[in-house]
């Protein structure tokens, strides 16, 4: 019952097949594969060769791996899959599923080793002619390791009409990989000299062959002179490399740190739940994100101001109920916000979960930048970058051009004399401990694109914002910034050596000697009020 | 000399009475008593009681440098962590070869990362002696540095307390790493015996509460002695006042440095009596949030008092035991909410009562010795 | 250059290392008859010239008034004086030997150069007469303090000059418990404590009744000759009664120097104060 069935559902295909022209085959081509004449065989893969469609790539490579087959009846082609002990046929035009026959249905189409190598001669001519630059070039490199005088003759000729420089490199390095190996020296010195420079790893290691196995003195030379070329270039790519992961891990510093910084500098108050108020922006995403799973890459830019306003206002109630009480008294804000702390910690813990939470990033953050090929750039920490300069400079902005900056500044330089002026030192209080809070928050949301968000989120920053705010100077966002990015990246430069643990243990030694020679930070605040 | 240092502190002296007695009765009723009797004390209570007492020392040498000196240490942990690892690596060396590797010399945790020799900074701590010195040499050290560096630069206030706190946090960083050769993540455990006695018998643990309350006792002495004393007074105007008294010709950063020291030999010895008696020392140890909570212990009880750290270490850790135990998920609440409390409402502690009542006697007998 | 001198110094053969020498046995050199020598003496504050190539001699044993509108340079020259501030360039010796810059405030302190500041710094938590025992002059080393005791010769000196304060009643209140004027008298008696070879006192009747500045007159009449004091004040009455010399300060440099009468009547020093 199924064979007769089977039938009748291929000659309904077969019929349908035949009024539907999806394939550029012709059928002249595949009834010489269905032959058992190699010379066809060959034929027909020259004739697929010139159709130069995907169709064909796809036949082509199936055949050369044996998959090919054709049904006896109809020499309909097709290709198959063993299911148990019958076997699975697909259309090898269409696709179609044509259901489970047994293996004697079928034929398959055979090659032997020179129809296999005419195949993939084919096969790799397609990729190079492809429309797509990126197919072209990766076949140009997988022909590096090795490439016939065919090859490289065909290479050349492609060159002619190449229009991609990438594609042009590529094709130039494999000629000159070639030339590497040939008993000419003026060809293999013109070879090191093409390579000269050249940052693709395999370069480096043909050069260091070269040098090792040549027998030429001047062939040594020049290729040891390459080599200290390419090896001072892939230093300077790495070196850059750090720099850019310092600069990203500093400017995430800095922006932790800033509302730290503007709370101590203008009202003395260290806050030691000030990473708990990271913790909270970065969790406010997380709910951002759960209350519009649809539509993640809005999501961040919902939750900017989202968190911004969150953390303010928890922020706000700390000032309002807490630290409005303990004025003047540092040390015993200290311990209170470390209670808060504390207690945001726990509270986190029993709302959402004591386990991590995850954040997603959305797709136009994911991805890098590739600058050659030992530097590219990822795009998260290249946006955070910008956003935290942003940021800064909306801080500056507000510092200097809105009245609330002005009094901000009056406050923290002489808290007395500005009341004495009108200004309302408690509103200012209030609103700059919840614009500090605010920037936390806003730090929490850049922070749950690169690290695990979780109820001890805070507890990892907050020693770290202390770093930076003791080490900039308090009260001034230059010093801030620059505090931050300098620590981000010497830290990143000692890790390579040291490993990241001890890094950050002589960063921390590195600021408490520091602050020997410099007890106020790098750019204190100036005047006789403000030793006070 | 005794009763002289406390002959205007009754409270000294009661205090001093009702260690005794406990200690004593303690003791007796643990070793003494069958278990099924009403005043039996278990085994299990002496030693929480005597990690009671080594909190209590630690909170006294916080409260000398913070409620009479006016350091606000952040970072006092790492002394008291620092005495428990000498201790700790005292300990693992009498393990010998009874460890789960069986290596006479080295401990398991150094069979375990592939390690032929002992590291030179393990040598000597198989004697006692050599041990109980470096207990006291070994956070001295440290303490005494830190202190050069961060006093002389006049450091103070927050920036101190920063400074203090980073200290911790860096140490509590390097421990944690399996390379630096005390047990990593791990920590120092499994200890068999001190002294040639096992660690788990009843009159070895006995024997460490005794010897807790006698180092509180000798710790509240000295202290006494300190504040008493005419350091103790200048170190009050330090506290007060800095700037001034380094014009009357004292060099402060002397004072500050050699009561920082004492203070951490005395969180040292606190630590490194707490080991034997919890089993075990791990980098948690240093982490930051430990030496806030000293401070909080002192606050409660009232700083400035030494026996108000002394009461507010008892009282604070008989909570946590309580609340850990009954409410787990309370207990971070209920000690956020202690540290605001104290600070908002209660900023001279438990004994901030008793105090102005103190001074006024004590003030009127002073200058007529 | 420096680097040469650096050496030579260290190699010299007249003087002992610094840090052997205890500040508190040092004899102050003041055979030429000045105890203070201050020379070319400038420093400024971001950009505000406080002190502008200040020129001043003083005699030992003198009694010497400092006056001058606010902002002239008296209290920034006393913070030199006593090491809380670093100059910018000058010199200020103690008689001829002693190079106060090279001191810190404890060591200048420890020389004999006592001050009494503008605004009254007791220690408030402290007892009136613990206040005193810490100024008393003697060993202030760590290790001294801890372990000795007050003699009865030293208690009997604290109640003396309490008397002469009129404080003995207020021996074992806290310090902060006193009258503004009280606190500026405790300050003065810790002052004289100290036994300082050289007194600098700042706005010493600032609060003080008439009553009380002419006791404050008084003291400060008899300390002169055995001590140098040098006070600044702008009571102009106070400082007729008590002056030799007198010094006008003005923008950072001396505007005058002479006895009251000659300063009055410096048209110079008229103009700045404006006819006082």
């Amino acid at each position: 019952m199924p064979i007769i069935l089977n039938h009748s559902l291929i000659f309904l295909l077969l019929l349908f097949n035949l009024s539907v022209s999806g394939a550029t085959v012709p059928n002249q081509t595949l009834k010489l594969l269905t032959s058992s004449s190699f010379d066809d065989k060959a034929r027909a893969i020259e004739q697929l060769a010139q159709t130069g469609s995907e169709t064909s790539e796809r036949l082509l490579n199936a055949m050369a791996q044996g998959d090919l087959y054709y049904v006896k009846s109809n020499k309909r082609i097709v290709l198959t899959k063993n299911q148990d002990s019958k076997i699975q046929l697909t259309d090898a035009m269409t696709g179609e599923d044509l259901g489970l026959v047994s293996k004697r249905k079928v034929k398959k189409v055979s090659v032997n080793n020179k129809l296999r190598g005419q195949i993939s001669t084919v096969i790799s001519n397609f990729k190079l002619s492809h429309l797509d630059a990126n197919i072209r070039l990766i076949a140009v490199e997988n022909l590096m390791a090795d490439a016939s005088p065919e090859m490289l003759s065909q290479l050349q000729a492609m060159k002619q009409k190449e229009s991609d420089p990438d594609v042009i490199d590529a094709i130039d390095t494999v000629t000159a990989f070639s030339q590497l190996k040939s008993t000419n020296l003026i060809q293999q010195l013109s070879a090191i000299e093409t390579l000269d420079g050249h940052l693709n790893a395999e370069v480096l290691v043909r050069l260091k062959q070269l040098n090792l196995s040549s027998s030429n003195a001047s062939v040594r030379l020049a290729a040891k002179k390459s080599i200290s070329h390419i090896e001072s270039k892939v230093s300077i790519f790495g070196h850059l490399e750090t720099l850019f992961f310092g600069l990203s891990l500093g400017s995430i510093l800095a922006l932790a740190a800033i509302g730290l910084a503007i709370t101590f500098g203008v009202m003395g108050v260290i806050n030691m739940a000030h990473g708990e108020l990271i913790m909270i922006g970065a969790y406010t995403t997380y709910v951002i994100q759960l209350l519009m799973p649809n539509h993640i890459a809005a999501s961040l830019l919902v939750a900017i101001p989202a968190a911004f306003l969150v953390s303010a206002l928890v922020g706000i109630l700390i000032e309002r109920s807490v630290i409005r009480f303990l004025y003047g008294r540092p040390l015993e804000t200290l311990l209170a916000t470390f209670g808060i702390s504390l207690f945001l910690q726990q509270a986190v813990r029993s709302i959402f979960s004591p386990l991590n939470r995850p954040v997603v990033s959305p797709e136009w953050m994911s991805g890098s930048l590739e600058i050659n090929a030992l530097l590219s750039i990822t795009y998260n920490r290249l946006y955070i970058f910008f956003f935290c300069l942003t940021i800064f400079a909306l801080l500056y902005l507000i510092m200097t051009k809105t009245s609330l900056g002005l009094h901000v500044r009056a406050i923290s330089q002489n808290r007395s004399m500005a009341r004495a002026m009108g200004v309302r030192s408690q509103w200012v209080d209030v609103m700059t401990f919840g614009l500090g809070s605010g920037i936390a928050g806003v730090a929490g949301v850049a922070l749950s694109q690169i690290t695990n968000v979780g109820p001890n989120l805070g507890q990892a920053y907050i020693v770290d914002s202390f770093m930076v705010v003791v080490f900039g100077g308090v009260g001034n966002l230059w010093g801030t910034l620059i505090s931050g990015l300098t620590l981000g990246v010497v830290g990143k430069f000692l890790e390579p050596a040291t490993g990241a643990v001890l890094a950050k243990v002589l960063v921390l030694l590195f600021i408490i000697l520091y602050i020997q020679k410099r007890p106020r930070g790098m750019f204190p605040q100036k005047g006789r009020a403000a030793g006070q | 000399m005794i009763r002289k240092i406390l002959q205007n502190h009754l409270h000294g002296r009661i205090f001093l009475c009702l260690l005794l007695i406990l200690t004593l009765y303690v003791a007796f009723a643990n070793l003494l008593l069958p278990s099924d009797h009403l005043l039996y004390v278990s085994t299990y209570t002496v030693t929480l009681l005597g990690k009671y007492l080594t909190y209590a020392l630690l909170a006294i040498a916080v409260d000398l440098v913070w409620g009479y000196l006016g350091i606000l240490s952040l970072g006092h942990g790492a002394f008291f962590a620092l005495g428990g690892y000498v201790m700790g690596m005292y300990l693992m060396r009498q393990v010998g070869d009874r460890g789960v590797y069986g290596n006479p010399l080295l401990a398991d945790f150094m069979v375990f990362l592939n390690w032929d020799s002992l590291p030179w900074f393990w040598l000597g701590f198989d004697q006692f002696w050599f041990a109980a010195i470096m207990i006291m040499l070994v956070p001295g050290t440290l303490a005494f540095v830190f202190g050069w560096f961060a006093f002389r630069s006049r450091v103070t206030g927050v920036y101190l307390s920063i400074m203090t706190q980073a200290m911790t946090y860096a140490l509590m960083l390097a421990f944690f790493r399996n390379e630096m050769g005390f047990g990593g993540n791990n920590g120092l455990t499994d200890f068999k015996d001190l002294l040639g006695f096992s660690l788990q018998s009843d009159s070895m643990r006995v024997g460490l509460f005794v010897s807790s309350a006698l180092a509180l006792a000798l710790g509240y002495w000295s202290c006494r002695a300190i504040v008493n004393s005419k350091l103790g007074r200048v170190s009050v105007a330090i506290r007060d006042s800095e700037d001034r008294v380094r014009f009357l010709g004292y060099q402060v950063d002397h004072f500050k440095l050699w009561v920082f020291t004492f203070s951490a030999v005395l969180a040292g010895i606190a630590g490194a009596l707490y080991v034997p008696q919890v089993g075990i020392i791990n980098p948690s140890e240093f982490s930051p949030i430990n030496s806030i909570e000293i401070v909080v212990w002192v606050a409660v009880g009232g700083r400035a008092t030494l026996l108000g750290a002394i009461l507010g270490a008892l009282m604070v850790n008989y909570a946590k035991t309580y609340f850990t135990g009954a409410f787990p998920e309370i207990w971070l609440f209920a000690l956020g909410g202690l540290f605001i409390a104290v600070t908002l409402f209660a900023p001279r502690g438990v004994l901030g009562f008793f105090q102005r009542q103190d001074n006024r006697k004590s003030a009127n007998q002073v200058g007529t010795e | 250059m420096s680097n040469l001198t650096g050496l030579q110094n260290l190699t010299r053969r007249d003087q002992i290392f610094k840090f052997l020498i205890n500040p508190n046995e040092l004899e102050i050199d003041t055979s030429k008859g000045d105890i203070l020598y201050i020379e070319d003496l400038s420093v400024s504050f971001d950009g505000f010239k406080a002190i502008d190539n200040l020129n001043l001699y003083l005699r030992e044993g003198e009694l010497r008034c400092i006056i001058g509108p606010n902002g002239a340079g008296k209290t920034t020259l006393m913070d030199i004086i006593t090491g809380k501030t670093r100059p910018d360039s000058g010199s200020v010796y103690l008689g001829q030997n002693i190079n106060l810059l090279e001191y810190n405030e404890s060591e200048i302190a420890q020389l004999g150069i006592g001050r009494k500041f503008q605004k009254p710094t007791v220690f408030e938590q402290q007892s009136v007469f613990e206040n005193l025992e810490l100024s008393m002059a003697g060993n202030k080393h760590v290790w001294h303090t801890l372990t000795t005791q007050l003699c009865g010769e030293e208690i009997d000196r604290c109640d003396e000059i309490l008397q002469q304060a009129g404080l003995i009643e207020m021996k074992q209140l806290p310090a902060g418990l006193l009258s503004h004027g009280q606190k500026q008298w405790l300050e003065i008696a810790m002052l004289v404590m100290q036994q300082p070879k050289v007194l600098l006192v700042d706005e010493p009747v600032s609060g003080m009744t008439h009553q009380e500045m002419e006791k404050t007159a008084e003291l400060l009449n008899s300390l002169a000759g055995k001590h140098t004091v040098v006070v600044v004040e702008h009571d102009i009455d106070f400082v007729r009664s008590i002056a030799s010399q007198v010094t006008v300060l003005h923008q950072g440099r001396v505007l005058a120097e002479g006895s009251m009468e000659q300063v009055q009547s410096n048209p110079a020093v008229v103009e700045v104060y404006l006819g006082e």
